[in-house]
């Protein structure tokens, strides 16, 4: 597939023109979420009063385990669950309860749930025809779309005709279409095989950067999150653990259930304090003025340029650590060797609360 | 060799073979015995083959045929009209089910009810009921309302199964990009259900059709074909019923294959559309 260069994105963002007064707080947030909860039938919350805002043409990811409200909070966002109490602001307005098409907002579905009926081309045109565009210019436009996701040789095919990953594209277009100033993304990549999801992953980057607007993905991959995001927020039981760069959650996770679902990290008891040490940071030698801890190897997974050691310690707590080939393989361990397990007090991470 | 057939295979064959015979064998009977001759009876041997049967049917000097015509065209009027409403209520009924809403289990199962309950008895009490109201029954009111009682409750089943197939992110994806539901319904849900409602149509015609206990004491003066039929034969003397079932036949088969083509005329149109955008 080649990659238009003199294709001008630009001209594709939504036309914003906020009066003096806004601008500044226009600029500051596209998305803010104000004590938003979310309840079923007077059950237990899904969502429990979470606030949150979004800076302006941010890559944020909602991440947690299943379960977790990300997926009710995206579908909060888009109009398509009601929000029983708290406030969504997009753009700096009101639309709590705006329906989904006049919130500025678009999603792309878990499913793509493109229409089996209609060409790539005429799924793309949609929105255009319910807004009565004549059909040259609607199909023209929708061409557009389709060769910002590198799709306009397959404009004509149906949807059971493309793969995956194209039927992925075809959807981004077609959410895109409407010019939204946030799109909203439900585990976009999670039904595409690794190959293609890192691949998807780069090119939803590179749109949106292009568009310059927000998009909210959700997902319970750790690893898309920090690779994608500018912003991540952990999520757990319908609660926010941590909102922040991803850099800011990987290095200083908020608590226990950041540090372990962010993955990387071992949650060590010791001396009486919970701290959190990246695994990258341990060795399995003694370290002199550093923390030991006697422990078991129980398992060693080669990964290339890094090998990935899983102890027990002396409590029988899961531990691990993550060494260099180099390093490795100068005295390889064995499984079942008892050694040290060991980090230096700086490498330390101490949770806030 | 490894994949034999089973037994199984063999002994269901068998029968498979047994219901169609049951089914087709005496229908075939009623084929061949309308083309008796002159002279032949109401039961095999044949004297001869002729048309002579067909000839009396459309010549239409009464000898035994009864109102046969006219019949014939009051249940294509009614069966035309059963089957809109069918469809038009069956569909609406079937789409409000996309929601709870409160009720709709007892809407529901009341439906699946009625389905159960003996037709005869159905057509008895709205008989009875229209005497307490002083109302004499007619075919364009309580004839219908009497059918719809057997065809909606198929035409909702129906209903269920395609709807049931259908992934409400579509609906969402509409709404998602600005459909208002009206929208949402003619560009979205009804070609994709397209198929299934032709089949409602079909389904409600040809229930009607062939309906005569509910009907039958609700339709007013004018017999329906099964109930001219059904007061023809028992005082039959000659091979023309067997001509009126050979026709009949012809007609239903002719009105499924139809039904079937426009089906496939829609899908066709669709890909000949898309081809078309190709050029």
């Amino acid at each position: 597939m080649k990659i238009d260069t003199e294709f001008n994105a630009k001209k594709l963002v939504p036309d914003i023109d906020p009066s003096p007064a806004e601008a500044e707080a226009v600029n500051r947030y596209d998305v803010e979420l104000v004590a938003v909860s979310k309840s079923y039938d007077g059950d237990a919350r899904a969502v429990n009063e979470i606030s949150l805002r979004i800076p302006k043409a941010s890559y944020c990811c909602l991440l947690g385990p299943s379960g977790c409200g990300k997926t009710t909070t995206l579908r909060m966002l888009a109009g398509h669950e009601s929000v029983t109490e708290g406030d969504i602001l997009i753009h700096n307005r009101n639309v709590t309860d705006a329906l989904p098409s006049a919130r500025g907002t678009s999603m792309m579905f878990q499913s793509y749930a493109l229409f089996p009926h209609l060409s790539a081309l005429d799924n793309v045109a949609f929105s255009l025809k319910l807004r009565r565009v004549p059909k040259p210019e609607r199909q023209a436009r929708a061409m557009e779309f389709l060769r910002l996701v590198q799709m306009e040789e397959l404009a004509h095919r149906m949807p059971s005709q493309l793969s995956g990953g194209q039927q992925q594209r075809v959807a981004l277009a077609r959410s895109l279409i409407p010019r939204p100033k946030v799109l909203l993304l439900d585990e976009p990549l999670s039904a595409l095989d690794p190959f293609l999801r890192v691949l998807m992953r780069s090119e939803l980057k590179r749109i949106q950067t292009e568009l310059g607007i927000t998009f909210v993905h959700v997902t319970h991959s750790q690893e898309e999150a920090l690779a994608l995001s500018d912003m991540v927020v952990v999520m757990n039981g319908g609660r926010i653990m941590q909102a922040g760069t991803a850099r800011e959650v990987f290095e200083k996770p908020a608590n226990s259930f950041v540090a372990r679902f962010i993955g990387g990290h071992n949650v060590i008891e010791f001396e009486g304090r919970t701290v959190s040490v990246r695994a990258d940071k341990c060795r399995i030698v003694e370290a002199v003025g550093g923390r030991n801890i006697p422990a078991t190897i129980t398992g060693i997974e080669y990964q290339g340029p890094m090998v990935r050691i899983n102890l027990a310690g002396e409590a029988g707590q899961a531990l691990c650590a993550v060494i260099s080939d180099t390093r490795f393989f100068a005295d390889p361990p064995s499984v079942g060797e008892k050694v040290a397990f060991s980090w230096m007090p700086d490498d330390e991470w101490s949770f806030a609360a | 060799m490894l994949n034999r057939r089973p037994l199984s295979y063999y002994l269901l064959s068998a029968f498979f073979a047994l219901f169609l015979l049951f089914l087709y064998g005496p229908m075939l009977c009623v084929y061949i015995l309308s083309f008796q001759g002159p002279e032949g009876g109401m039961s095999f041997p044949m004297r001869g083959v002729s048309l002579v049967w067909f000839q009396t049917l459309f010549s239409a000097e009464g000898r035994g045929v009864g109102d046969i015509h006219n019949s014939f065209l009051r249940s294509i009027r009614l069966g035309l009209i059963v089957a809109l409403l069918t469809m038009l209520i069956g569909v609406a009924a079937g789409m409000s089910f996309r929601r709870r809403y409160p009720g709709a289990n007892f809407v529901f199962y009341s439906a699946i009810a009625s389905m159960v309950v003996p037709g005869i008895f159905v057509g008895f009490g709205i008989a009875l009921t229209l005497r307490l109201l002083g109302l004499r029954p007619d075919w364009w009111y309580s004839g219908i309302g009497a059918q719809l009682t057997w065809s909606l409750p198929f035409a909702m089943l129906i209903m269920f199964i395609i709807l049931g197939r259908l992934d409400k992110s579509y609906e969402e994806a509409a709404t998602d990009l600005g459909a208002s539901p009206a929208q949402r319904f003619q560009y979205v849900i009804l070609p994709l259900i397209l198929p299934g409602v032709v089949g409602i149509v079909m389904a409600g015609f040809t229930s009607s059709y062939e309906e005569s206990a509910r009907a039958g004491l609700n339709i007013g003066t004018g017999n329906t074909m099964p109930m001219e039929l059904t007061g023809l034969l028992g005082a039959a003397t000659t091979p023309v019923m067997f001509a009126v079932g050979t026709l009949t036949t012809l007609f239903m088969f002719t009105t499924v294959i139809a039904t079937l083509l426009v089906s496939a005329r829609l899908a066709r149109r669709r890909q000949l559309r898309l081809a078309a955008q190709h050029g």
